[in-house]
C-alpha cells in the first residue's frame, strides 16, 4: 500500500490574516491553531504531537517555536517537533507530522508556522562570518533576494523571449485573486502600468514585481485516516504526498544564497532541483501534472511564478508566458495558478507560508474558497523553495 | 597592491584567475574554494579527502544577470550615497556559473545571456580592498575606468 493509499487527513486549517500587526508570532499562531482546530472541530486535548514552525527572527522562543506554541494552548502532555527549512520551514513541519501518522505514532498533528517580519531586504543575521555564504553573497557581492529572482526573469527574458509586461501580468492576475480573501494582506487590483511605473528594484523586476515581507500565520491539522473514520471526517482532504527532496549532484541552476554551482561535469542531471521536488511529489501522490487541477506556488517574484509552472510540468518549458497571456492560469481558466493571490497579496512570513499555501488548498477542494473559488477542485499542488538544498511540494487530493 | 577582499579565492595581476579547488580522486573542480578545508568531496560518489588549487579560466559565457538599483543591507559596504551596480552570473568552461558583481562602467545593457564576460579585479565600492568583477566583452560599450579602477 502506498503511502497516498493509506493517506492523512486535513482534518482543519486555519490563518492569521496577514500584515503589519505589531502583535508577537506567538498570538498569531495561537489565532490560527485555533481557528485550525475549531475548523476540524478536534479538541486541543486530542491533540498528540505539535509541530512548529522556527523563526529566526523572534530570539528563543521563536528557535523552539513547537513548545512556544504548546505551551501556549496549554500543555497538554503531547509529543512536539520544531522544523526549520527557510522558506520550506512549514512543508518540512507537515512531513514530521505525516511521517508520525503514517507510522503510527500519533493520531493528531498540530502544525503551526508565525513569523513577525521586518521592513524591507531579508538579511542574514549580524556579525562577522567569512565562512557563512548566506554572509558571503551579501558581503562580496551585494546579491540580495531580488537580485537571485532578476536573473531567473532576465534567463526568461533572454532565452524564452518574456517581457516585463508578462511579469506584470502574474501580478494583475494574482492581485485580483487575492481581492476577496480574507487573510491576504493587499486587497487591491492592480495594472500593468502600475507595476512597471513602479520602482525597478533589481531589472528587470520591479517593486510591485517582488513579494513584500508580513507578519502572518497558517495552522494545519492533519489526522490519521482510522482518527477521520471514528470522528466522521470521510469526506475530508487528505495529503497524499509531501515532497522535501534535496538537489541531486550536480546542482547546475545557481540557487540561493550561493554565490555558485556545482560544475556540471558536462552532463545537466536530469532534473533541476525545482523540478524534482515535483516529480518526488507526483511519485508519492501517484498522479501527474494532468491531474492536478489547482496550484499554489512561490511566487517571490511575479517572474518566477513562470519558472513553477514548468518546474511542476503544468505546461513546456518556455510556454508558461503563452498560458498566462490566454488567461489558462487565472480562476476559471484550464490550470488556475495561486487563486489565494499568492505572496503576491500575502507578502512573505516565513515558517508559514508553506502551511499557508496548504490552507489554500484545503479550501478550494472543500470548495470553500468564496469569491476564488477554482470550480471542481480535486487535485492541487504546492511547491515553494527554501535555502541550502531545502524545498518542497505537497499534494492534496479531495 | 591591497589586499583582496576574501584570500584565497582569487589572484590579482594583470591575468587574474578565480582559484578553484579540483579533488584528486574524482576530479570534480569546486569554487568557492572552501572544500578542502571542509575536508570531504561534495560528489555523491567519491570519497575523497584531498585537493589541489586549480586556475579557473578567466573567460565564460553570461548564465545571467541583474543589477542592485537598491542599495543591500548590511554587510555589503555600500557607498554613501549608494550607487547602483550589475550583476552577473557566468558559466566557465569548466561548467560551473560563478556570480560577481560586473566592472565598474558596465550596466545591464552591456548583457546578454550567452555574450562572453571575462575575469577582472578591481577595488570595491568602498576601500581598497580588491574583489573579482566580470568584464563584457563585445558590447561595443566603451567604460570610462576611473583612476581607482586601474590597477
Amino acid at each position: 500500500m502506498s503511502p497516498a493509499d493509506r493517506g492523512v487527513a486535513v482534518a482543519g486549517v486555519g490563518m492569521h490574516p496577514w500584515g503589519k500587526w505589531g502583535r508577537s508570532f506567538v498570538q498569531y499562531g495561537v489565532h490560527a491553531a485555533r481557528q485550525a482546530l475549531g475548523d476540524a472541530g478536534v479538541p486541543w486535548s486530542d491533540v498528540d504531537l505539535v509541530v512548529g514552525g522556527e523563526t529566526v527572527r523572534n530570539g528563543y522562543a521563536g528557535y523552539v517555536a513547537g513548545s512556544t506554541f504548546a505551551q501556549a494552548l496549554g500543555w497538554n502532555g503531547a509529543r512536539i517537533a520544531t522544523s526549520y527549512a527557510a522558506c520550506a520551514t512549514g512543508a518540512q513541519a507537515l512531513d514530521t507530522a505525516r511521517a508520525r501518522i503514517l507510522a503510527g505514532l500519533c493520531e493528531v498533528a498540530l502544525v503551526v508556522g508565525a513569523d513577525t517580519t521586518p521592513k524591507g531586504f531579508l538579511a542574514p543575521n549580524a556579525g562577522e562570518r567569512w565562512d557563512d555564504p548566506d554572509w558571503l553573497r551579501f558581503r562580496l557581492v551585494g546579491m540580495t533576494n531580488p537580485a537571485y529572482f532578476a536573473m531567473y526573469a532576465r534567463r526568461r527574458m533572454d532565452l524564452h523571449g518574456a517581457t516585463p509586461e508578462d511579469f506584470a501580468q502574474v501580478k494583475v492576475k494574482n492581485s485580483r485573486h487575492g481581492l476577496a480573501n480574507p487573510n491576504a494582506r493587499y486587497r487591491k487590483e492592480v495594472s500593468v502600468a502600475d507595476v512597471l511605473a513602479s520602482a525597478v528594484v533589481s531589472d528587470p523586476l520591479h517593486l510591485l514585481d517582488i513579494c513584500a515581507t508580513s507578519d502572518g500565520a497558517a495552522a494545519v491539522v492533519l489526522v490519521s485516516e482510522d482518527y477521520a473514520r471514528r470522528h466522521g471526517l470521510g469526506e475530508s482532504v487528505r495529503m497524499s504526498a509531501v515532497s522535501t527532496v534535496t538537489p541531486t549532484f550536480p546542482n547546475t541552476v545557481l540557487d540561493m544564497p550561493l554565490l555558485s554551482t556545482d560544475a556540471s561535469g558536462g552532463t545537466e542531471p536530469e532534473h533541476t532541483f525545482k523540478e524534482s521536488l515535483a516529480t518526488a511529489a507526483y511519485e508519492e501522490a501517484g498522479l501527474g501534472p494532468e491531474d492536478v487541477d489547482v496550484a499554489e506556488v512561490y511566487d517571490l517574484s511575479t517572474a518566477l511564478e513562470l519558472d513553477w509552472m514548468e518546474d511542476l510540468g503544468l505546461c513546456a518549458r518556455g510556454e508558461a508566458e503563452s498560458l498566462l497571456r490566454a488567461g489558462e492560469t487565472t480562476i476559471g481558466g484550464r490550470i488556475p495558478v495561486n487563486p489565494s493571490g499568492g505572496l503576491a497579496c500575502f507578502g512573505e512570513a516565513v515558517p508559514a507560508q508553506a502551511l499557508a499555501q496548504v490552507c489554500e488548498l484545503t479550501w478550494q477542494l472543500r470548495g470553500q474558497a468564496e469569491g476564488r473559488q477554482v470550480a471542481g477542485a480535486r487535485v492541487g499542488i504546492t511547491a515553494n523553495q527554501g535555502l541550502f538544498g531545502h524545498g518542497s511540494a505537497v499534494v492534496l487530493v479531495r | 597592491m591591497s589586499a583582496p577582499a576574501i584570500e584565497g579565492w582569487f589572484t590579482t595581476g594583470p591575468d587574474p584567475t578565480l582559484t578553484g579547488e579540483r579533488c584528486t580522486t574524482c576530479a570534480t573542480v569546486y569554487f568557492p574554494p572552501t572544500i578542502a578545508a571542509a575536508g570531504y568531496c561534495r560528489h555523491p560518489a567519491c570519497e575523497g579527502e584531498e585537493f589541489e588549487r586549480v586556475p579557473l579560466s578567466r573567460r565564460g559565457r553570461v548564465w545571467s544577470y541583474t543589477d542592485a538599483q537598491y542599495q543591500p543591507p548590511p554587510p555589503y559596504p555600500a557607498p554613501d550615497p549608494f550607487e547602483p551596480f550589475a550583476i552577473a552570473a557566468v558559466e566557465l568552461p569548466e561548467g560551473i556559473v560563478v556570480l560577481g558583481q560586473v566592472a565598474r562602467g558596465y550596466g545591464v545593457d552591456d548583457l546578454r545571456v550567452g555574450a562572453e564576460a571575462e575575469l577582472v579585479v578591481e577595488p570595491e565600492a568602498v576601500g581598497d580592498a580588491l574583489v573579482w568583477k566580470w568584464l563584457p566583452l563585445g558590447s561595443g560599450h566603451v567604460t570610462e575606468l576611473g583612476e581607482e579602477a586601474d590597477q
